[in-house]
């Protein structure tokens, strides 16, 4: 496979910047900015002391024996991103580009967030960088999550409800980009996965690449081979890249992408981009799109606010064109049975995004031989998640088939 | 090939002396048919050239005016093709001013780059603004746009600096100079060193300079009619149609709240 992107941030035919031309100077700056500092001896040491002694990395790759004895197949590994400081992978990132505004002299900062992962992870390297921060929050998406809206608070930054479109991530995302192109000159966009225009799908799988680099050289010490499968769960795709990345020239691992079937992908309520899209335009970048035929853009539904994005990163485009990686969709109910399951086998709440990854595994693994072996990405614990599972659940923990 | 609309009106314009005003509305506000009569407003308020505007689901050069204006568009479905039919059905009806269509890529990309060319040249459409395409992504579109002599109008910022020589380098009808950082919506100033901005524009390129992004008042059009050819007023045209909606659409009240609407455009240069 050719080296991705190339000068122009193309991913094959996926990617591109498609923005306002007042950002283009912005991101062109945050091209060579990227450049300059990720070789720079200083940047790496405290980056990497940051990811170690702030946020607790390396995280575990751990053997859910218990698991993978249940499903009877393949050996189940899961990446322990859930371990991470704030519970999820999105730190990797927001300290990474934190780090980067500060070089860049840019004191502000700003960011969109869906269930509030990234606006927290944000939030939280804002407060520890010393760095004044506005997190763009979809209206619906801040009712769904107020205990995270009150952690950005409590952290220093300010929240603001987003009232245009569909009220949620893809539209925390538009204002984000509107507000940076009228404070351009001295705000630093963070945003939160491998989508947007180059240099960011770029930029933030090279900082979230770590998950899987970690896992590689991790499951080669504790199996002393390479995994049969990789699986991890897909919004905008960061953590799925992040794990992926370090595996594709490893032509015998399988990738596999979770993505979000909603009430189902022949229903009108999922966000299954790479099962039902086509290819498009959207924030800025050339991908995968749930779009009319006429390029209005189709609100998503998923039960995990992450997930709930009507784009896709367009490497993972690129990967899926290329058949290097599968994706696959996975619905609300499969995603909670799988929730369920995990917690009751392994002790763990994973997030509902990382369910949908535990899901696949579930389907996977009993295909698979007992000396074979996935590796999963747990992207992020489930607490953010506990009130709106009881809701789903009516109360009641243990509803399920396989009970 | 014929000539374009939009050169003719510049050239007739620099020989008066006078600078271009360019209305924009979102085509569909309310609906199809008002748009046709709005347009023939502003052609009878004397303005020179308009822009329509095709609703988007994810408008983000747009401020709040216009993003409502699209919402509205949007509810009665109205597609890139509406837009393109409601300039064919104004022309039919006499209307001379030349047409720019506004619109973001990705309804373009849907529409096959080809087919859209061809609309255009089939509808007497003589330029478009795509807000979301920079130099660095045009090629394929400028090439058809070259072949078809239909203008594909660039946008400058004042953030462009040493990208305007090659932003105005390959550009055909006018430069649009985008007056302060953010997006569309009516502003009470402008983006300091704009005088500059739009004289170092002007020194880089031959064709006519616009500029716009917040110009709402006669006071605001004159001081630019200064400094460039063309003055270009969107949202608060977009909010004067908003402000007349449940006029417009009253059988009693319609005709008053169109002449509303032509007045206001015709205040904008008086």
């Amino acid at each position: 496979m050719n080296q991705v992107p190339d000068q122009n941030g193309r991913f094959g035919d996926f990617g591109g910047r498609f923005v306002p031309e007042t950002l283009m100077n912005a991101l062109l700056e945050l091209e060579e900015a990227y450049y300059k500092y990720t070789q720079d001896p200083e940047f790496i040491a405290e980056l990497n002391y940051l990811l170690k002694q702030y946020s607790g990395r390396e995280t575990p790759l751990y053997y859910a024996e218990r698991l993978s004895s249940h499903l009877g197949g393949a050996k189940v590994y899961l990446k322990r991103e859930d371990l991470n400081h704030t519970g999820a992978h999105k730190i990797n990132n927001t300290i990474a580009q934190a780090l980067l505004a500060k070089r860049m002299g840019k004191k502000k900062v700003i960011a969109e967030t869906g269930a509030g992962q990234h606006g927290v992870a944000t939030a939280t390297v804002a407060a520890l960088l010393g760095l004044e921060c506005k997190v763009f929050m979809g209206e619906e998406d801040t009712k769904r999550q107020q205990l995270n809206v009150f952690r950005m608070k409590l952290l220093g930054s300010e929240v603001i409800p987003v009232t245009s479109g569909s009220r949620t991530l893809k539209d925390a995302g538009n204002e984000a980009l509107r507000y940076w192109v009228s404070n351009v000159q001295d705000t630093f966009y963070i945003l939160g996965s491998v989508v947007g225009p180059h240099p960011y799908p770029m930029m933030v799988r090279d900082f979230q690449r770590i998950i899987g680099d970690e896992a590689r050289a991790q499951i080669l010490e504790a199996e002393g081979r390479l995994p049969d499968a990789v699986v991890a769960a897909i919004g905008g795709g960061s953590n799925a890249m992040g794990i992926f990345y370090p595996f594709v020239q490893d032509e015998g691992v399988r990738l596999v992408g979770c993505e979000a079937a909603g009430k189902g992908v022949d229903t009108a309520f999922h966000a299954a981009t790479m099962t039902k899209g086509t290819k498009g335009v959207f924030q800025g970048s050339m991908s995968y799109l749930l779009q009319d035929e006429y390029g209005q853009v189709i609100e998503a539904h998923s039960i995990s606010a992450g997930l709930d994005y009507p784009g896709v990163g367009p490497e993972h485009s690129y990967l899926k064109d290329t058949g290097r990686a599968e994706y696959v969709p996975i619905t609300d109910m499969e995603a909670l049975e799988a929730l369920q399951l995990l917690c009751r086998t392994e002790g763990i709440i994973p997030a509902l995004e990382s369910a949908h990854a535990i899901a696949q595994v579930v389907k996977l693994a009993p295909t698979m031989d007992q000396d074979q072996i996935i590796v999963v990405s747990l992207s992020g614990r489930g607490d953010k998640d506990v009130e709106s599972i009881m809701k789903y659940l009516g109360g009641d923990a243990h509803v399920s088939e396989s009970n | 090939m014929s000539a374009n609309r939009i050169d003719q009106t510049f050239q007739k314009l620099k020989a008066a002396g006078e600078t271009a005003l360019i209305p924009f509305l979102t085509v569909g506000d309310p609906d199809i048919t008002t748009s046709i009569e709005i347009i023939k407003e502003i052609e009878a308020a004397g303005a020179h050239i308009v822009e329509l505007g095709v609703p988007y689901s994810d408008p983000l050069a747009d401020g709040p005016v216009i993003q409502r204006a699209s919402s509205r568009a949007l509810v009665h479905k109205i597609t890139i093709l509406d837009c393109i039919q409601v300039a064919k059905e104004a022309r039919e009806q006499g209307v001379q001013l030349p047409f720019i269509l506004f619109t973001y890529y990705n309804p373009i990309l849907q529409l096959g780059v080809e087919r859209f060319f061809q609309l255009l040249a089939d509808n007497d459409i003589s330029g478009m603004i795509i807000p979301d395409l920079p130099v660095e992504e045009d090629a394929h579109v400028r090439e058809l746009a070259v072949k078809a002599n239909i203008h594909l109008i660039p946008l400058v910022a004042p953030t462009s600096q040493d990208r305007i020589e090659r932003i105005v380098r390959n550009a055909g009808g006018f430069i649009y100079c985008v007056s302060s950082l953010g997006v569309t919506g009516v502003r009470s100033s402008f983006h300091e060193g704009i005088e500059q901005f739009i004289n170092q524009v002007k020194q880089a390129t031959s064709l006519p300079v616009a500029v716009g992004f917040g110009i709402s008042t006669n006071e605001q059009f004159r001081m630019f009619s200064k400094l460039c050819d063309g003055v270009v007023v969107g949202s608060a045209i977009v909010r004067k149609i908003e402000e007349e909606l449940s006029n417009l659409q009253s059988p009693t009240t319609r005709q008053a709240a169109l002449l509303q609407i032509q007045d206001f455009v015709r205040q904008l240069k008086a």
